[in-house]
């Protein structure tokens, strides 16, 4: 994909997409409130929060689909909506998922969409189409109509439509929504060809692992507010990380752990009631194998802030608690995923935001 | 998704030297239109006034004179005047409620199925789309008639004797001048409802649920005709939208009076004006949510 076109990438200078202040209201409540977004060029960004966050609302005022109640838009360099017809034919987008006439062909569906804009070259309309149904996987369903697609169908279609022509930018709200996992898969392999080729791609989803595997930056909405963007390991580096221990000698190794200046959390006996790391999925299967495999007490303690600058280093830990005599049966460095994070920023439970 | 597609670098999205000049959208939203099943159900289902009349003629006794619609009585001796009973008869309801359902569905229509937000960033322009949506709704107003009368002298000439047709000004034109009347009338009747799709143009920008802008542009078509019929309200007949639905009688004059037809593109054209430039306001400045 990056064969070809040496030294072309466009340079990474300034922001593909600007917000100061953006704000939404719909009557007295504030659904996008002074939300200044930084989007760097060529990052695949991604878009975070819970439903009914403020997301969608934001790409339809970025888009100029809304009006913005305050606060300014930058897109690529341009003002919005001001300078629209100059910018959006560079972007691609796919708001608020798929939509097309169901009594066209996906074929004829995205015809009809290339033809809107009075940017695009008729002459190579077929070609395009053609080319972006490919790159989708749906060359063989451009015949049928789209009301006979299925969503997953229907997604990769809104997908090729935003591919149609070549884009500076890329805007996807909920790009993988209601896709199997090999058309995820396919997804994320497809940002990351389009990012290489220095395409800046927007992705808003609420499927946290997702924007973990595709994004190198990210921002999270809550109840209308930015809470938090950046590249993604700053994000992550936020948090804590943390050591877990496994020894049958709990005591010797909570007096070394003390002597490094680390405070041993609870430890926890036999196993029995370990508590399951966070993020990890199949509670009852780590137990079980805990309980097969009596290995003595699990500690855990923590290591500080993990920007990298933590004053004690984990291979330390572990040669001084081997110097100490303590049997290391299991030692694990863990990390504050992306989704502790997330409900640290968002707080947690169903109730979608007011 | 294969990921062997030769790489096409964004920056190339800049430079596009042979644009089309912007016509794309309307050949794409007239092939939409009429390529749509419901277009052409609405079109079969005007064809069908004539049809049913001829066949009702044909099969029933002759017709006293003077009873039933003008023209019905003259049926059986020339069938061309099948055409001329079946506009008359679909020009208050029937003609209408096919413009209705057409020029209601223009805006909602998108809104409703998503398209209009995509249409939008593609990006369309929301005058474009505008100016491309009512010229589509007029292209119905163009069919609409001419499937009535068409289909009204093709039946005709198939169930009954066709010759010489005495117009209202007494005067006698031959059967090929007269199908040319017919379409002259279709002309009359497409201006005629060009007021009324503005209308409707207007009232799809105020929803995103179509059947109700359609409902509306009928419901308001219906009631203009009502006022026409108040002679109370005789000050405000020369304004209504409706006032020379049926004045194409003078299309069948020999030679042609042209005084309503130049009235009648008048009072469209300031219909087509107002609700234009109340449909812009509204369009332009609307957020899509949908």
């Amino acid at each position: 994909m990056a064969a070809g076109l040496p030294g072309t990438a466009p340079v990474a200078a300034g922001l593909a997409i600007e917000t100061r202040g953006l704000s939404k209201h719909f009557g007295r409540q504030a659904a996008v409130d002074r939300v200044d977004l930084a989007v760097p060029h060529g990052t695949v960004f991604g878009f975070l929060g819970p439903n009914g966050s403020g997301k969608t609302t934001t790409i339809r005022m970025l888009l100029g689909l809304a009006a913005a109640s305050a606060g300014t838009v930058t897109l690529l360099g341009e003002e919005m909506p001001r300078k629209l017809h100059d910018v959006l034919p560079r972007v691609g987008a796919l708001v608020e998922g798929p939509a097309f006439y169901p009594f066209l062909s996906g074929a004829a569906n995205l015809h009809r969409l290339d033809s809107a804009s009075p940017h695009t070259v008729p002459a190579s309309r077929k070609a395009r189409v053609q080319q972006a149904l490919e790159r989708v996987g749906l060359e063989h369903a451009a015949g049928k109509r789209v009301h006979a697609y299925s969503l997953g169908m229907k997604q990769r279609l809104g997908i090729a439509n935003a591919l149609l022509s070549p884009r500076d930018l890329l805007v996807l709200d909920e790009p993988t929504n209601g896709l199997d996992p090999q058309g995820t898969r396919e997804v994320r392999n497809l940002v990351r060809s389009l990012a290489q080729q220095g395409t800046t791609v927007f992705v808003s989803s609420h499927l946290l692992a997702e924007v973990d595997q595709m994004c190198t930056h990210a921002a999270v909405m809550s109840a209308g507010k930015l809470v938090a963007q950046g590249p993604l390991a700053q994000l992550r580096q936020s948090g804590s990380t943390r050591l877990r221990l496994v020894t049958p000698d709990g005591g010797a190794a909570r007096q070394v752990l003390a002597g490094l200046g680390l405070a041993p959390g609870r430890g926890v006996d036999g196993g029995l009631g370990a508590e399951p790391a966070p993020g990890t999925a199949g509670v009852s299967v780590r137990q079980e194998t805990l309980r097969a495999q009596p290995d003595g007490e699990t500690i855990v303690a923590a290591l500080g802030p993990g920007d990298g600058q933590t004053a004690v280093l984990p291979e330390e830990v572990v040669a001084r608690l081997v110097q100490a005599g303590v049997r290391v049966r299991g030692f694990a460095v863990e990390r504050e995923s992306l989704e502790d994070r997330f409900v640290a920023l968002t707080g947690e439970g169903f109730d979608v935001a007011q | 998704m294969p990921s062997s597609v030769p790489a096409e670098r964004p920056a190339t999205a800049k430079a596009s030297p042979p644009r089309s000049r912007g016509l794309s959208l309307l050949v794409s939203e007239l092939r939409v239109l009429f390529g749509r099943r419901r277009t052409w159900a609405l079109l079969l289902a005007l064809a069908a006034i004539p049809v049913l009349i001829a066949v009702a003629v044909k099969v029933s006794s002759a017709v006293p004179p003077g009873r039933g619609p003008a023209f019905l009585d003259r049926i059986t001796q020339n069938g061309l005047f099948v055409a001329f009973t079946a506009i008359l008869v679909s020009v208050p309801l029937f003609m209408p409620l096919a413009v209705g359902v057409v020029a209601g569905d223009t805006i909602a229509g998108e809104a409703n199925l998503g398209t209009l937000r995509y249409l939008l960033v593609a990006p369309a322009g929301r005058v474009r789309l505008l100016l491309v949506k009512y010229a589509g709704a007029l292209a119905f107003c163009i069919a609409a008639p001419l499937a009535v009368g068409l289909a009204g002298a093709a039946i005709g000439a198939a169930l009954f004797p066709v010759g010489p047709v005495t117009l209202l000004s007494g005067g006698v034109v031959q059967p090929g001048e007269a199908v040319l009347r017919i379409v002259l009338i279709a002309a009359y009747l497409a201006v005629s409802l060009a007021g009324l799709s503005a209308i409707g143009l207007f009232l799809s920008t105020m929803t995103v649920v179509p059947v109700g802008a359609m409902a509306a542009t009928v419901v308001v078509s219906v009631v203009s005709q009502v006022l026409d019929q108040l002679p109370q309200l005789e000050w405000l007949h020369p304004w209504l939208f409706s006032h020379y639905w049926l004045g194409f009688g003078d299309m069948l004059r020999q030679p042609v009076v042209w005084d309503s037809f130049l009235d009648n593109a008048l009072l469209q054209a300031g219909y087509v004006a107002v609700f234009g430039a109340l449909a812009y306001g509204r369009f332009v400045t609307k957020d899509i949510l949908s």
